[in-house]
């Protein structure tokens, strides 16, 4: 660390309660991209997204743009896309397919591995080790069940160890597919806001903000879902280990006992799915994971899974988030995959029935820490109800802020270098 | 309507952002010319100030309202769009709008809106397609946003009055990362 910045990370982070710091200061906000988005596992992309040899996509790390390129032979690569020559950009297209990258600058071209095949003139670098001169890469990458993660760390822990129980919802996740698989192919909506990313973290696995925040929209449709967030529902909280957090309602859907009620629809409303649900798995394993349904977990720091859709963030600056959305969409499952679609279509975005509003409270949270008194912001709502389950995760009500504890527990050791 | 038309072709890179080539009247009927823009300058001021069982009532029955994201001719039965709303979707964000308890529109965006470059297109039925510009200044607690789309409609007659049957917004800039958007666009 540079100069005198050295937040007192005990102070800020207290038990229960965090200093508005935390989400308006650019210097808290540099030691971030450094300590967690440069160097801890971060979601990157689903292979999906490049199912072809030569696809590429712009994707990011932190505030750094990536590109996730299926090689042309099939590997999944995650580049830099900065000229080693003298820092052009060697893509400038969002998207597509191409085995090699030229930069327009001085025309040093790279295969899609990387490497620098040539450049022009080459008398001029005579004695030049051409494979010193590749494109910079994400230094670890990790694909689980589909999903690409990235490390910019050259070692620390595997991405099993960072999931930690987070991985049980992934899996959870693509049980609900007929082929086991999920794919990320609808495009993204990308939801700027004027708040720090953390006030988005902390949200998604906020259950006591929808019966409020939510509140025009549900009384306007036929939505259930206050019985998932009011003061006697029965779903439940869960620190998963590693910042990761859950809102976890399958025990209200156990209760109810009726399969894709999860999705608000019926068996019989979705017969191509269900048979292939059947068929894939046996009638009565399809039974229980069409009752579970999907999960509603944020895995730290940036993917949100969010029953039928994915949210990725993407820090900007302390004060300026991007939340790309999009539909998840199973494998081979036609019929479902259009309510997937519809559904998000009609939820997410800047124009959704519920992000809208979501993404209105995390600006007037960030205007909010303008004014400096109290200091701390409070998060202590059901500490004294905190439980353990069967298999040792702590669990609260589906309304208490153990989520954010949780979150902030782990970004305090993450920060303090433990 | 004269079937004397102009196809007008933009170079292949511009395709994402123009669309597929339009084909244009060339025939010009000023009494028409006067109506379609008046129906559209009262849709737009019935937007900036939130009138919204009146602009509901602009709609056919079989209304689509389409405001797609990341290009111009997306496929919104495949991909993601800002919104693609079915006329009981359209009801739906009304009633949302209405509750009063929308909070992005709590306070609600104030607004001004100038359309203008608006062209007839060619139609191979009794609707009459629309092209059109619209600026947007919105300005709400956050700050002051610019909005800039190319529109694109078909109007029927109801009646004797023109109404709604599709309407396309494409935001000039759909690909990148906007702000809420949850006034009438
Ligand atoms: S900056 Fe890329 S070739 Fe010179
Ligand atoms: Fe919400």
């Amino acid at each position: 660390m540079d100069g005198g910045f050295k937040p007192k990370w005990d102070e800020l982070i207290q038990p229960g309660r965090v200093h508005g710091s935390l989400y308006y200061d650019q210097g808290i906000f540099k030691e971030e991209v450094e300590k967690i988005w440069f160097r801890t596992w971060v979601y990157i992309g689903h292979e999906s997204e490049v199912p072809q040899k030569n696809d590429f996509v712009t994707k990011s790390i932190g505030p750094m743009p990536v590109l996730m390129v299926r090689d042309m032979k099939g590997e999944i690569q995650l580049l830099l896309n900065r000229c080693p020559h003298r820092g052009n950009a060697v893509c400038v297209q969002e998207r597509g397919n191409r085995a090699r990258f030229t930069c327009p600058y001085h025309s040093w071209t790279f295969a899609n591995t990387g490497e620098l095949i040539n450049y022009a003139f080459p008398e001029g670098y005579k004695g030049t080790d051409k494979s010193q001169l590749g494109l910079g890469k994400v230094t670890r990458i990790a694909n689980y069940r589909g999903f690409i993660f990235g490390s910019m760390a050259p070692e620390g822990p595997t991405i099993e160890e960072h999931l930690a129980g987070a991985k049980r919802c992934i899996d959870q996740l693509c049980d609900n597919s007929p082929t086991g698989e999920i794919e990320i192919t609808a495009g993204f909506l990308k939801h700027r806001t004027r708040a720090n990313w953390k006030f988005i973290l902390e949200n998604e696995c906020d259950g006591y903000h929808p019966a409020f925040v939510h509140s025009s929209i549900f009384s306007v449709s036929d939505s259930a879902i206050g019985d998932l967030y009011g003061d006697n529902a029965v779903a439940v909280t869960r620190d998963l280990g590693n910042g990761h957090t859950e809102v976890d309602p399958r025990p209200e859907f156990r209760r109810r006992d009726k399969p894709m009620s999860w999705f608000g629809t019926t068996p019989e409303r979705l017969p191509d799915y269900v048979a292939q649900m059947n068929e894939a798995y046996g009638a009565d394993r399809a039974r229980q994971i069409m009752i579970d349904g999907t999960p509603h977990t944020m895995i730290f720091p940036n993917l949100f899974i969010a029953e039928i859709q994915i949210f990725v963030i993407e820090p900007v600056s302390a004060s300026e988030s991007i939340q790309h959305s999009t539909a998840i969409q199973f494998k081979g499952a036609p019929d479902i995959n259009r309510r997937l679609r519809q559904q998000t279509m009609g939820s997410v975005g800047p124009a959704g029935f519920l992000l809208a509003d979501d993404t209105e409270m995390y600006e007037r949270n960030q205007r909010g820490l303008e004014i400096r008194e109290p200091e701390y912001l409070f998060l202590k709502r059901g500490e004294h109800r905190e439980r353990r389950d069967e298999d040792g995760y702590r669990i609260g009500h589906s309304t208490d802020d153990l989520p954010s504890r949780a979150i902030w527990e782990h970004y305090r050791e993450v920060m303090e270098d433990k | 309507m004269s079937t004397e038309a102009a196809e007008i072709e933009g170079p292949d890179i511009l395709k994402e952002w123009v669309g597929k080539p339009r084909v244009y009247e060339k025939a010009f009927n000023p009494e028409l010319y006067h109506e379609v823009q008046q129906f559209i300058f009262r849709e737009a001021r019935l937007q900036d100030i939130h009138d919204y069982d009146a602009w509901e009532a602009l709609w056919t029955d079989d209304a689509l309202y389409w405001v797609p994201a990341n290009g111009t001719d997306t496929d919104p039965e495949r991909q993601m769009s800002l919104i693609y709303d079915n006329r009981s979707r359209i009801a739906l964000r009304v009633r949302q709008l209405k509750t009063g308890r929308r909070h992005s529109q709590t306070p609600p965006s104030q607004l001004a809106r100038v359309i203008s470059n608006f062209e007839l297109l060619k139609s191979d039925s009794e609707d009459l397609k629309v092209m059109c510009n619209s600026q947007i200044f919105e300005t709400n607690m956050r700050g002051d946003t610019m909005w800039a789309s190319r529109n694109e409609y078909s109007l029927r007659r109801v009646g004797g009055e023109l109404r709604m049957a599709y309407k396309k917004v494409v935001l000039i800039n759909n690909n990148k990362a906007i702000y809420t958007l949850s006034f009438l666009v």
